[in-house]
């Protein structure tokens, strides 16, 4: 029976370049030898590094732990000793450094001791969660957001539906496919647990329809043990469907409303890949410690999928694929439309990269000059989120966030599309990224004053208050002084009065005495 | 001789009901010197002359001080007092300094005497110590004022620019010129 799908605004057919990695099996990468292991790999606080340098660890133990409730924490890829931990290049478009552990690997790959579990349908959520916090999985799917939030959306939301993530549609990435199609067990397995954990029944995987050898893989394994309750769903292949949002609203026909999360409408979303990341801490108790990574583009001489230890070099990596091709010319971490460009391959794989691609000169589009916007409206066209791009660009040059937030500037999710339809080639999505960061800039500036100027009134409250005590205190023992004077004059005044008497007695007596 | 007694009745009344109402519902302190106070940024670093932000958004609002001598605050914040008073932007007044990158203190703990001349020179109890132990800044709360700089006998407080960080890092509006990369 084929399910009814629904439709979002908008979306583009692109070039998928798929092939060039998904026609081969997925390989495992060899151990390099140094990692580098960002300590910041979710959205969250950096982790607290437990290890010191010059430690020796084992494979899968864990080197840093997550400081609150948005942080993960980071397990060792293979063992070695610590050589430090220090600021060196990530991943990240800023280019700048960020702390990490550099493990030199001893080629051992000695692994921790750890222990899976067989029956977990007997545990509580609780304990399969933390199981999922200590195993320092994130979203895989790029966004690095601590999975064990996801499996316990709290008490106040009812949870009808889990929907598992394998849409994958940005040009030249196939992790997921692969994964689906090789480890289809693990995925279908991760999802019952997923289940189990949220204490729903129903669970729908959204596989692109250009995946068709996945969709085959899932749904034997489904057929083989039995699990009614999941849905494998064909989507048409379409940008950006692998969104979340857009995921959800052809599935469901439900739309996530504005600043929510899918939890709000009962939905819970994972990646294919973080569902069987989860089945491999709980059943095989391994930590993340290495994930299935595309290396693909005209760029490298051979490319594929390999699963990489955490932390290895990008430079190890593209080694193993052949090495560079004569014309390789860019190197982007994630897809062609949402990626970032890094500035060498020093910079280490980390949990939410799925995909390095080395692209050619011929592979990208020749820069052209921005042009002005002739307000040709094709950007809202393509708009999946079904926003106003040109309007966004013009408050976006202001620099007057105010209107763009006004505009739902924070429901772009930057996909990149009206970048691509742009005839005056405006690069709109760095213009909606840089007026988020302003604005979130701004907002956490207002957040700093705003508490400096409490702290400033109540120090200026308390030295009032000091002062007043003061001025009391001085007050009370001046009254305390003139009491004292009065209270002396009074006796001496009394005193004086029975002098007085006295000689007036003793006057009278004699004046007696006389007469 | 009727209609002049009613207004006069009725003007009696106004009268009333407006003094009622200026006693009844009078506003407590300066709304527009609140106003502007929201948007100093509260560094309460007294280069503007006033003993910090409150006193120099009062001073404003009675029309005793000139919008232009926040160097914090910077262009963007005469920009937003001008707009805010209707008033034109005028550039920073020099003589109140300039414009500086955000900055922290910074103590040389194994300097420091604990004199605790500091802790009473920040406006924001932003430095944490007691006397003859070492002090040090509470960096999250410190406005970079640079009050404490002065008061220290053995000079080991250093005023140091807030390192970028990824967090902290914001994307750049695109160059004009440049189309960003779309390879599909």
């Amino acid at each position: 029976m084929k399910r009814r799908l629904w439709d979002y605004n908008g979306g583009l057919h692109l070039a998928e370049h798929k092939t060039l990695s998904s026609t081969k099996a997925a390989a495992i990468a060899s151990i390099p030898r140094e990692l580098v292991i960002p300590l910041s790999q979710s959205i969250g606080h950096p982790a607290e590094p437990i290890v010191v340098a010059g430690q020796r660890v084992l494979k899968g133990e864990k080197i840093a732990h997550s400081v609150g409730s948005l942080s993960a924490s980071v397990h060792a890829s293979s063992s070695g000793i610590v050589r430090e931990i220090a600021d060196t290049a990530v991943p990240h478009p800023s280019g700048l450094n960020a702390k990490c552990i550099v493990i030199d690997t001893d080629g051992l790959d000695e692994e921790a001791p750890s222990s899976g579990l067989v029956q977990y349908e007997q545990l509580d959520p609780s304990a399969l969660i933390s199981i999922v916090q200590g195993a320092g999985i994130v979203g895989l799917g790029g966004a690095a957001f601590p999975s064990s939030i996801k499996l316990n959306p709290g008490t106040n939301r009812t949870i009808k539906t889990l929907i598992l993530n394998g849409a994958e549609c940005e040009p030249y990435i196939t992790c997921d496919d692969l994964l689906m199609r090789e480890q289809a067990l693990a995925v279908i397995e991760g999802a019952k647990i997923i289940l189990h954990t949220l204490g729903i029944k129903h669970c729908l995987i959204g596989v692109e329809d250009n995946k068709p050898k996945a969709i085959e893989a899932l749904e034997k394994v489904r057929d083989e043990l039995v699990y009614r309750n999941i849905d494998i769903v064909e989507v048409p292949t379409l940008y950006p469907t692998g969104g979340e949002k857009q995921l959800v609203k052809i599935l469901t026909g439900n739309e996530i409303p504005a600043g929510k999360i899918p939890a709000d409408i009962g939905i819970v979303c994972h990646n294919v890949g973080t569902a069987a990341a989860i089945f491999q801490a709980v059943i095989g108790g391994k930590p993340l410690i290495s994930r299935l990574v595309t290396v693909s583009g005209n760029g490298v001489r051979n490319p594929q999928n390999l699963e990489v230890p955490i932390g290895t070099p990008i430079r190890d990596l593209v080694a193993q694929c052949g090495g560079y091709t004569d014309g390789a010319a860019r190197l982007i971490m994630g897809g062609p439309m949402m990626g970032f460009a890094l500035p060498n391959d020093d910079i280490p794989v980390v949990k939410a990269t799925n995909s390095i691609l080395v692209l050619t000169t011929s592979d990208l589009p020749e820069t052209e000059q921005a042009l002005p916007c002739i307000r040709c409206g094709k950007c809202a066209e393509v708009c999946p989120m079904e926003l106003l791009p040109q309007q966004l660009y013009w408050y976006g040059r202001a620099k007057n966030g105010e209107k763009a937030q006004a505009y739902n500037l924070f429901d772009c999710i930057e996909c990149g599309s009206c970048d691509v339809v742009c005839p005056s080639h405006i690069p709109l999505v760095q213009y909606f990224r840089a007026t988020k960061s302003a604005v979130r800039t701004s907002k956490s500036e207002q957040q700093k004053a705003d508490n400096a100027r409490q702290r400033n009134d109540s120090r200026l409250l308390r030295i009032e208050q000091a002062k007043a005590e003061r001025a009391e205190r001085s007050r009370k023992k001046k009254a305390q002084l003139e009491n004292k004077k009065k209270s002396q004059a009074a006796i001496e005044a009394s005193v004086e009065r029975a002098k007085n008497k006295k000689i007036a007695r003793t006057e009278e007596s004699s004046l007696e005495n006389k007469s | 001789m009727t209609a002049i007694i009613v207004i006069c009745l009725l003007f009696a009344l106004f009268g009333l009901v407006l003094g009622f109402s200026s006693i009844k519902f009078r506003v407590e302190g300066d709304p527009i010197a609140d106003q502007i106070d929201a948007v100093l940024p509260q560094t309460q670093c007294g280069q503007c002359g006033y003993p910090g932000c409150h006193p120099y958004a009062e001073a404003i609002a009675a029309g005793e001080a000139e919008i232009n001598q926040c160097p914090p605050g910077g262009e963007e914040g005469i920009q937003q007092l001008a707009e805010l008073l209707g008033v034109e932007p005028q550039p920073l007044n020099a003589e109140n300094g300039t414009e500086k990158p955000p900055m922290v203190a910074v103590i040389d703990e194994a300097v420091c005497i604990g004199c605790t001349k500091c802790i009473q020179a920040c406006p924001v109890d932003a430095i944490l110590g007691a006397a003859k132990v070492m002090h040090t800044v509470i960096e999250k709360e410190c406005t970079g004022c640079e009050l404490c700089v002065a008061p220290c006998p053995v000079d080991c407080i250093d005023m140091v620019p807030i390192k970028e960080t990824v967090i902290t890092w914001n994307w750049p509006l695109p160059t004009s010129g440049s189309s960003q990369e779309k390879a599909a």
